[in-house]
């Protein structure tokens, strides 16, 4: 009698200590929830490189991701999901998301919760995204050094002010390095239609243009610029392979190094929520290798302005800046703050294009 | 910029904007002629993108690719056709299952050939023609699929109005009972129909993927088989108009995205609803029994014909 309880205390501490063991073994799961495919070869894809690099760089981490999750219903029943399947940590990577996840966040306050480009945050919910307006001001320096017309054509998706506040960093760099040029901006209204962008591009290669920049999804701009012989600049992930010979530069994201910064974080019980805007220099954002057309001395000068932002000797919306209608928007030696950024809805002068209301 | 060479060139690129459609839309008109609705005109655009573009990288023939393409998209509408013609499944869910299908199934198996170019067909100026003033550049400064899409119009309206198989189509479409008295192969018009679509609707993907940009991105349809379903009505179900109304959704594309390109603040939302305002407004006036016999609905549309009920 006395030995068959002893047994079972052995195999009740076995047991647990099996589990213990077991536990410690146990993979932490991130899940990632995304809006588009991982096929998109743009958005979604970059967050899914940045995904599979943190499953590479740290071995004890399991991810799991859910693509083409609409906003809305959709997607606070994927999150909630996620977090009653024991993803320790969940990344939402689309701006729509920003208050489903605060939703949900309020349920699950074990779970650490980041939500990519929004601004709502709570105690396990922080916002993260790369200063991608760095990275094309400095595409914008090749663009208006590489065209011979001083007509750059520009291939926009969704008026929204991150959109509005890329094309005019990248504009700016293109007026810095040639003040005569103009960027032709054409709207395709979605994020998401090869087959528009390259009409799109197609027109502005109409109208005159010689060089074609993008900042949809797709590197089909890039293409059909490449297939008439002009350059083009491309955006999300490296468009040089759509372009062996016109590819003057991308503006890319990284995401991997944040992954693996925040995951680690986690895990060390460092984490704590705040809003992460990582600048050029630091992972996110970066500029993909040049094309072969691309002369030493612009990479220089592009080299020398990236290290003039990275030292804060130099921000991109330094005043003055003026908009389409000539009028001073950011005065002589101010910088634009955050919330400016995150609201723009103007144009810079050189810019000829519409925002449509 | 002088103006006329950019009106040109913008017509031109009404007709490259349209091929895409044209091809789906002539497809979808010929099983919908026979009286069966395929709502899948999506799904099986996107397997003829895929398939064509694959071919194509492997084998570095585009001629080869559109081939694969076209059977890729007959195979998706041998389902549609056996689900709807001989079990007699309803004709929306069965179509609407294909869009889904053929969207899952293209975007997982490309999943490797993403990010990856290929050549597909580059553009070809047609000898002779191509100098033509005006015509040359609107119509024959295109690649080779485009032109594949010329003879396609005329053919389809002879033989739908002009020759004994087209008289059956249009009869198992109308009054499938008749047409079967009568000795016609009720069965086995609306699957060539059927098949005929999911072919032409996989050339259609494939003009995505090997003529308009040499890649495969998921979902790179973006609706232009949806599209194709409203020009088919748009077009009240004949060759030569559905053929127009692609031509004219590829033209008010094209022209909204040069105006916005030379800085015209035009509300191209509003013209971008033209050719669907229009598409529903036929609906509308189709309901009135009288009016969908002239445009020429076919009567038996959507309706799964079972002998002797």
């Amino acid at each position: 009698m006395k030995g068959k309880w002893l047994a079972t205390v052995i195999a009740g501490l076995l047991a647990l200590g099996l589990g213990v063991t077991a536990r410690s073994q146990e993979p932490m799961k991130v899940g990632f929830v995304y809006v588009g495919p991982v096929g998109d070869y743009g958005w979604t894809y970059a967050h899914d490189q940045g995904r599979k690099s943190l499953e590479k760089a740290l071995p004890g981490v399991k991810t799991t991701y859910v693509e083409s999750v609409a906003e809305g219903a959709d997607a606070e029943r994927v999150i909630t999901e996620l977090a009653r399947t024991g993803h320790k940590v969940i990344f939402t990577t689309s701006y729509g998301y920003m208050d489903t996840t605060i939703k949900v966040a309020e349920q699950f306050s074990n779970v650490v919760f980041l939500h990519c480009s929004g601004y709502k945050r709570r105690e396990n919910v922080g916002t993260y995204f790369g200063r991608m307006y760095q990275a094309s001001y400095l595409s914008g320096l090749v663009a208006g050094k590489m065209t011979r017309k001083n007509l750059i054509g520009y291939v926009a998706p969704i008026p929204i002010p991150e959109v509005i506040r890329i094309t005019n960093a990248f504009a700016l760099g293109a007026r810095e390095t040639n003040p005569q040029v103009k960027v032709h901006v054409v709207w395709t209204n979605a994020w998401y239609d090869p087959a528009t962008e390259t009409e799109a591009a197609n027109g502005l290669l109409d109208i005159g243009a010689d060089v074609i920049a993008t900042q949809s999804d797709s590197p089909a701009p890039v293409q059909a610029a490449e297939k008439r012989g002009a350059y083009g600049v491309g955006y999300n992930s490296d468009a040089s392979k759509f372009a062996p010979k016109g590819h003057l530069v991308s503006a890319v994201w990284d995401w991997g190094p944040y992954y693996v910064e925040t995951i680690k974080a986690v895990k060390a019980g460092t984490w704590k929520s705040e809003d992460v805007w990582w600048p050029i220099g630091t992972g996110i954002v970066g500029l993909a290798p040049y094309g072969p057309a691309v002369p030493s001395s612009v990479k220089t000068l592009v080299e020398k302005r990236k290290e003039d932002l990275i030292q804060g000797r130099f921000d991109v919306f330094w005043g003055p800046i003026k908009d389409q209608s000539g009028k001073i928007r950011i005065a002589r030696g101010q910088k634009a703050t955050d919330e400016e950024l995150l609201q723009m809805n103007w144009f810079v002068e050189g810019i000829v294009g519409t925002i449509p209301k | 910029m002088e103006l006329w060479p950019l009106i040109l060139l913008t017509l031109a690129a009404a007709v490259r904007a349209g091929t895409p459609i044209l091809f789906a839309a002539l497809g979808e008109l010929m099983a919908e002629r026979s009286g069966v609705l395929n709502l899948g005109v999506e799904g099986m655009m996107l397997v003829g993108a895929l398939v064509g573009f694959m071919t194509t990288q492997k084998t570095g023939e585009p001629w080869l690719g559109l081939l694969a393409a076209g059977l890729a998209g007959t195979m998706v509408s041998l389902i549609h056709a056996f689900l709807t013609i001989t079990l007699r499944a309803n004709q929306v869910v069965s179509g609407l299952a294909l869009t889904i299908f053929g969207t899952g199934v293209s975007g997982f198996l490309g999943k490797p050939y993403i990010g990856v170019p290929a050549e597909g067909f580059p553009p070809t100026r047609v000898s002779v023609f191509g100098d033509l003033p005006l015509v040359g550049t609107i119509f024959f400064q295109h690649d080779p699929m485009v032109y594949l899409t010329y003879p396609l119009i005329p053919l389809f309206w002879f033989l739908l109005y002009r020759t004994r198989p087209g008289l059956n189509v249009r009869a198992v479409g109308e009054s499938p009972e008749s047409a079967d008295a009568m000795g016609v192969g009720v069965a086995l018009t609306r699957y060539l129909c059927v098949l005929a679509g999911g072919l032409l609707a996989g050339l259609g993907g494939a003009y995505l993927s090997l003529a308009y940009t040499h890649m495969w991105i998921e979902n790179m349809t973006a609706g232009r088989g949806w599209i194709a379903l409203a020009i088919v009505i748009f077009g009240t179900w004949d060759p030569v108009r559905v053929a127009l109304g692609a031509y004219l959704f590829g033209g008010v594309q094209a022209l909204q995205l040069r105006l916005q390109a030379l800085g015209v603040g035009l509300p191209t939302y509003l013209l971008m609803m033209t050719p669907y305002v229009f598409t529903v407004l036929v609906l509308v006036v189709a309901t009135r029994e009288t009016v969908r016999r002239r445009i020429g609905a076919p009567a038996a549309l959507g309706i799964p014909y079972a002998r002797g009920e």
